[in-house]
């Protein structure tokens, strides 16, 4: 039974590793351009005027408001139907990213308005102009203070990620549905992806907390760190 | 012509009135005080000075420019006006030493090296280089405004305005961050909001004493501590001498 | 016509709604329960008891939904244990709200002073009445806020029901999509929109209860 399954998983490996790339392709690609959209939309929500701000609001609760899958849904299905059409990985990418992008505007807005406005007062009383000032004061401020939020983020993410094979992507979760379906193993093909997926979520969990302590400065973000620690 | 001209300052916050017609002349390397009830507008007039809040009505000029004019460039201004916070407002993510040095590699656009051999220096000349390396939460209060000074310091101001320096101290930390001030006296124009009245006897040349708005009396220290014109001045005088024990902080 | 062909294909998204509301529903039930049961038992059993929940905790957090719903609907019937699809996505559902539910619930027990239970000592009522009398109603106070992102999460989580084919709304609006592949687009928009309105009424009224509930002097943030 045990060299069976095991060699079951040999068999299977080059097939997940295959979905593995996806999905890590897709988590890190939606994380990194959800990040620079999450940026804008908070800044916008913080420093924008009221249209810039009213229209970051409206993006933020729309997104936030509907399921990650009719997001993906209106992108692959719907809009081939006014003549814009994505591959699938393309369109999963596109969907995981303006998804990520509203989440982690909001988190980011919590942090920037978390940077007393003090700061903000020091900085322009220096010469400094806004920007200069959101740039080298609030934001080095504001990212530490949302790392916790953000390694949550990611975790999402990672996870989420495997909705893209509801779109056909052949990130892990399919390539688990395709080696099922074809040796009827299920339970045991589902609890390797399982395990997969939990051991990525303990092993970036880990890294992005060596991160944050290596970026750690004395009293900045300390309260918050410790009160997520426990999760 | 004067360094630093105020005419004629209005500022309101609603409804309320806070500054009234507020004018006085700054003189280089002049020490002044603002004493005066709280509430009473000192700290407005100072943010009005280097527009952190932009008057209603009324000038501020320096070395002969009209900065209130909408059409100059603030931060360019704000370069030459250097400002110590109540509450210090040491950037959280910098060390002391970058703290002193990031207006000028950013504002100043000097070489990083330059900037922090500089910032050295004024860090030493308010006792802190061995702090050098430590970030603000590390600092005791005294010591992170001795850092705030050191920060105005380094961009060469032509005039450094105090926001009640001391305000936000424990008393046995205030002689420190005072000696610093005084040792600062004659070398660069200080304008200084501050309840200490030893600071203010000994150190001002002139005192300029507010109330409601506007001021009230002004004049040399030894004037004004013991020749007063206006009974509403030597009232408050001595008043706020009684509170705060001037003999202690002799500055 | 599109829009009869739309109209005509409103009583699908209907039934669509109900099944996605009982989803939600059935889902947050078992997740509420069974996440109270949890805390409660990581803060006040017996250590080891406490680490068991703690590795559910993790590994229900560390798996995906999708994953989750393929290991109960298509795993457990190989070692003979069959639910329907309906079945197995609320399981699905409300077993991983239960670990992320009891995260919740864990820290606001943690932000209960230790005093209140010493008190609750102090008038001779032993740890099951202390808990149940004076941790209880404060915790689940402080849950509120925490509670209502975790609903809105779990309503719109159950859209992922479709990938075992539950016949909720986004199947719903495939099967239109397959009668009449032109109104694709409005479907999937038709079905955005009513997702929204559920999430901001939810938020509306829940905002309303966690207001109606404060206790003074106590405030909490929700994280996603």
């Amino acid at each position: 039974m045990a060299t069976d399954f095991g060699s079951f998983f040999l068999n299977s490996l080059p097939n997940l590793l295959n979905g593995l790339g996806y999905t890590l392709l897709l988590t890190f690609i939606s994380i990194a351009v959800g990040f620079f959209l999450g940026i804008t939309l908070a800044l916008g929500r913080v420093y924008g005027n009221k249209i810039i701000n009213g229209f970051c609001v409206g993006y933020i609760e729309l997104i936030r408001g509907t399921p990650l899958l009719v997001q993906l849904f209106i992108i692959y299905f719907g809009l081939p139907s006014v003549g814009i059409i994505f591959s699938p990985l393309q369109a999963a990418l596109i969907g995981l990213a303006i998804n990520s992008g509203a989440y982690q505007a909001e988190y980011l807005r919590g942090s920037i308005q978390s940077v007393e406005s003090g700061q903000m007062t020091a900085a322009r009383s220096l010469g400094m102009n806004k920007l200069q000032s959101i740039r080298h004061v609030i934001l080095p401020q504001a990212l530490r203070i949302s790392i916790p939020a953000w390694s949550n983020e990611f975790i999402y993410l990672l996870q989420y990620s495997s909705i893209a094979y509801i779109i056909q992507v052949a990130e892990l979760t399919a390539e688990g549905k395709f080696i099922a379906a074809h040796t009827f193993r299920y339970l045991e093909v589902f609890a390797m992806i399982a395990v997969i997926y939990l051991v990525l979520t303990i092993v970036s969990t880990e890294i992005i907390d060596r991160i944050a302590k290596h970026l750690s400065i004395p009293g900045i973000g300390a309260a918050k760190r410790v009160s997520l620690r426990d999760i | 012509m004067a360094m630093l001209e105020v005419k004629d300052i209005y500022k309101a916050y609603g409804n309320v009135e806070v500054l009234k017609g507020v004018s006085f002349t700054m003189e280089k390397e002049e020490t002044k005080v603002i004493i005066g009830p709280s509430g009473t507008g000192k700290s407005t007039l100072l943010r009005c000075i280097n527009q952190l809040s932009l008057p209603n009505k009324g000038q501020v000029w320096l070395d002969g420019e009209e900065i209130t004019n909408p059409k100059t460039n603030i931060n360019k201004i704000r370069e030459k006006i250097g400002f110590v916070f109540q509450d210090f407002n040491l950037f959280n993510h910098l060390t002391a030493l970058r703290n002193v040095s990031i207006g000028l590699e950013k504002v100043k656009r000097i070489e990083k090296e330059a900037a922090q051999t500089r910032a050295m220096q004024e860090l030493t000349r308010v006792g802190l280089e061995a702090q050098a390396s430590q970030y603000p939460a590390q600092l005791s209060g005294g010591q992170k405004q001795r850092v705030g000074i050191a920060r105005a310091l380094a961009m060469d101001p032509d005039v450094i305005l105090f926001d009640e320096p001391t305000s936000a101290l424990d008393p046995e930390l205030i002689g420190d961050v005072l000696d610093v001030m005084k040792s600062l006296a004659g070398k660069v124009a200080m304008l200084v909001v501050t309840h200490e009245m030893g600071f203010a006897r000994n150190v001002a040349d002139e005192i300029i004493f507010m109330e409601g708005g506007v001021i009230v009396e002004q004049g040399p220290p030894k004037e004004m501590f013991t020749n007063a014109k206006l009974a509403r001045t030597r009232e408050f005088l001595g008043r706020i001498g009684a509170l705060y024990g001037e003999e202690e902080t002799g500055g | 016509m599109a829009l009869e062909t739309l109209i005509e294909s409103l009583p699908s998204l209907f039934d669509g709604l109900l099944i996605t509301l009982l989803l939600t529903a059935f889902g947050i039930l078992l997740g509420t329960t069974l996440g109270i049961v949890l805390a409660t038992g990581r803060s006040y059993a017996s250590r080891p008891l406490a680490y068991l929940i703690l590795i559910y905790e993790k590994v229900l957090r560390g798996i995906p939904l999708l994953v989750l719903f393929f290991l109960i609907y298509f795993g457990l019937p190989q070692i003979g244990i069959n639910f329907n699809a309906l079945t197995a996505a609320v399981l699905g559902l409300g077993l991983r709200s239960s670990a992320y539910q009891a995260q919740i619930y864990r820290g606001a027990i943690n932000s209960i002073p230790e005093g209140q239970i010493h008190a609750a000592y102090s008038l001779g009522m032993n740890k099951l009445k202390a808990i149940r009398h004076v941790i209880m109603p404060q915790m689940l106070r402080l849950s509120i806020p925490g509670w209502s992102n975790e609903f809105t999460i779990l309503l719109k989580d159950t859209s992922l029901a479709f990938g075992i084919g539950v016949i909720e709304l986004m199947r719903q609006g495939r099967y239109i999509q397959v009668r009449d592949p032109d109104l694709v687009l409005v479907v999937f928009l038709l079905i955005a929109l009513i997702f929204f309105l559920l999430v901001f009424t939810a938020n509306k009224i829940l905002r309303y209860v966690e207001k109606k509930y404060q206790m003074a002097g106590y405030q909490t943030e929700a994280h996603r």
